[in-house]
């Protein structure tokens, strides 16, 4: 045996390598993130590592696994939740407005089985659930009006096309955890402008209405602040209406013919008449 | 995990030095040979002799050769024949050694951990120190830094438009701070960690924006909205399982679209308007009050002094006034009655010195 190797030394090299491969190939390592269908000559033999939603990580399934070289292939199939984009779709709602809509979903290959049987490869799922979800968002979003689809979670929009397309994803062998919109938009062009006409009116109305509420403001204070100074007069020269007319006169009398002090009056000529009563004593007591 | 026995224990007694292995080892694979003997350090010393046959002497001494035969018949390959196949068995050596220490020694940093997987299941955690593994392939480490909080940036840069309860239009730019709390997870059942973060942070800003008016969300209720999509967040994020905790989410602008964003501007500048407006009501009110107060303080004063004396202040008063005044004006006296319609007003004008427009 020895000395058959040590004559043909390429032989062993070679042969070493092919054992090597067959190990190789023969125990696969099953990594925690994927799980695996095995197939004899396209018939599925048996699964590796299949999800389990009560199977903590680390358990059985994971590790090495074996195969007959040649005969078997390993289909490897991603365990991890998955994600699929919809392309941003238009929606149509009950009052015929129109809205953007960009969602996406996330879904499990729970039977690598079932998956390998009906779409053969996770692409093929993936495009599947890509289509269903568009279709499924359109449907169940046309039937709400605009005002619904801003918030579709309030009203288990969202749950009921997780639910559709969960019906979809189960006959793939694939449960949908969760579908959410990622954006709603208005569409380029009218929609979009007519609702920055609508804001900016709004603004602008708010504008003229802040405005006219500051001067209605402003003139409440100034008639409460003449209110009140009438209120302080009345209260102070009711107490002699006779005075205050006298009183008021004389203040009166030197303001129109003196000035307040600060700018002179208009000149004046006074025409009097002896029997002014400031000229009484003019003519002599007791005429 | 024979052949790795075997290498360990061959290499082991080639480090023996001097007649250790190919000398009096009667060689099985898992001989201990007889331990060093002196004569030189177990590593300087053989490797030196070892160099010296292959440059000079130009075949091996016969101890080695004796052992590198043993060794073909045992691993059922080498290099037969060549006499410096021994150079290629230390360099093989060397590798599997370095190997060993680089796969089977870890060490973890505080913030890190290590995920141990055993031939891709996952076995255990490392935390932070050093820790032992079984070798690669049997065992691999990948560590997860769980102390890091990273953070994306989303809607900065262009608009990022989003719709408003009722209907209007919001530019919002903010960003999400997350960091790894279960390695495990996160490793196992996270395909693309970065995008689910993303989306999920892009769906829960959505809808809670959705919920708030376009006042509210650019200014007061700014802070419930992010404990919100927090809170949003995290949510999604336990439903999928990511080992992700989100940290903290900051709403760095929340601004009206910049196609409209001058009518807003109009609406700040009517605010000021408006304020100012009242500001001056409020100052004429002080002023007509107070002056009310002056003028009523002032003639409580003197009607009070009146009121002692009415008749005496009264006239008192009145000829004061009529002095002040007569004093400064032109005074005409006329006796007869019924003249005054005669008198040339203009006339009298003109003796007045200060007439403007003369």
């Amino acid at each position: 045996m020895s000395d058959f190797f040590r004559r043909h030394s390429m032989v062993a090299i070679i042969g070493a390598f092919i054992v090597l491969f067959l190990i190789y190939t023969s125990f696969p390592i099953v990594p925690e993130t994927k799980q695996a269908v095995v197939v004899q000559f396209g018939k599925p033999v048996r699964i590796l590592n299949r999800y389990r939603a009560d199977q903590p990580i680390g358990h059985r399934g994971a590790g090495l696994a074996y195969r007959i070289p040649f005969v078997e292939t390993v289909l490897w199939i991603d365990k991890r939740v998955l994600n699929v984009n919809m392309d941003s779709q238009q929606v149509i709602s009950t009052d015929q407005r129109r809205l953007q809509v960009d969602a996406f979903a996330r879904y499990r290959i729970t039977d690598p089985l079932l998956m390998y049987i009906r779409a053969s490869t996770p692409e093929n799922l993936s495009k599947a659930l890509q289509l269903n979800l568009g279709s499924q968002l359109r449907n169940e979003l046309g039937k709400r009006p605009f005002d619904a689809l801003l918030s579709p979670e309030r009203q288990g929009i969202m749950e009921n096309v997780r639910r559709g397309l969960d019906r979809v994803a189960r006959q793939y062998g694939a449960e949908i955890i969760d579908v959410r919109i990622k954006r709603t938009d208005l569409p380029q062009g009218s929609p979009l402008d007519s609702a920055f006409d609508r804001m900016r009116s709004a603004r602008e109305q708010e504008a003229q209405s802040i405005l006219a509420e500051g001067s209605k403001r402003a003139q409440i204070i100034r008639a409460e602040a003449d209110a009140e100074a009438a209120r302080i007069y009345a209260n102070s020269y009711g107490k002699d209406p006779d005075f205050y007319d006298f009183y008021r006169a004389m203040e009166s009398y030197q303001l129109s013919f003196i000035g307040n002090g600060q700018q002179r009056a208009a000149p004046t000529t006074v025409v009097l008449s002896p029997q002014n009563d400031y000229l009484r004593e003019f003519t002599g007591r007791k005429r | 995990m024979n052949i790795l026995m075997g290498w360990g224990s061959r290499a082991r007694g080639l480090f023996a030095d001097n007649k250790g292995p190919w000398g009096s080892s009667s060689g099985g694979d898992g001989d201990e040979p007889p331990p060093a003997e002196g004569g030189g350090g177990p590593w300087g010393e053989p490797s030196k002799r070892r160099k010296r046959p292959s440059v000079t002497s130009g075949g091996p001494p016969p101890s080695l050769d004796e052992f590198l035969r043993r060794g073909r018949a045992r691993f059922g390959g080498g290099l037969p024949g060549r006499p410096n196949a021994s150079i290629i068995t230390w360099a093989v050596l060397g590798v599997v050694f370095l190997w060993l220490a680089v796969t089977s020694i870890h060490s973890v940093d505080p913030q890190e951990r290590g995920v141990v997987t055993q031939f891709g299941r996952y076995s255990r955690t490392l935390g932070p120190g050093v820790g032992w593994t079984l070798p690669w392939p049997v065992e691999q480490v990948q560590k997860v830094n769980v102390g890091e909080a990273r953070t994306i940036d989303l809607g900065a840069g262009s608009d990022n438009l989003m719709l408003t309860r009722d209907q209007n239009l919001i530019d919002i730019a903010y960003s999400v701070s997350w960091y790894i709390r279960s390695p495990e997870l996160y490793l196992f059942e996270l395909n693309d960690p970065k995008q689910t973060v993303e989306q999920a942070a892009e769906s829960a800003m959505r809808a809670v924006i959705a919920r708030v008016s376009l006042r509210d969300a650019m200014g007061p209720k700014r802070a419930e909205i992010e404990a919100e999509v927090q809170a949003e967040m995290q949510r999604v994020l336990d439903g999928y399982r990511t080992g992700i905790v989100v940290n903290n989410i900051a709403i760095r602008q929340a601004d009206p679209p910049d196609a409209v964003n001058e009518a807003f501007k109009k609406v700040t500048a009517a605010q000021q308007q408006a304020q100012s407006a009242v500001n001056l009501a409020s100052g004429y009110a002080t002023q007509v009050t107070q002056r009310a107060e002056g003028d009523a303080a002032a003639f409580d004063k003197v009607y009070a002094q009146y009121k002692l004396a009415p008749e005496v202040t009264r006239r008192r008063m009145y000829y004061e006034t009529m002095e002040r005044v007569l004093a400064n004006v032109d005074k005409t006296i006329v006796e007869a009655p019924g003249v005054t319609p005669y008198l040339a007003l203009p006339e009298v004008k003109k003796s007045t010195p200060r007439e403007p427009g003369q």
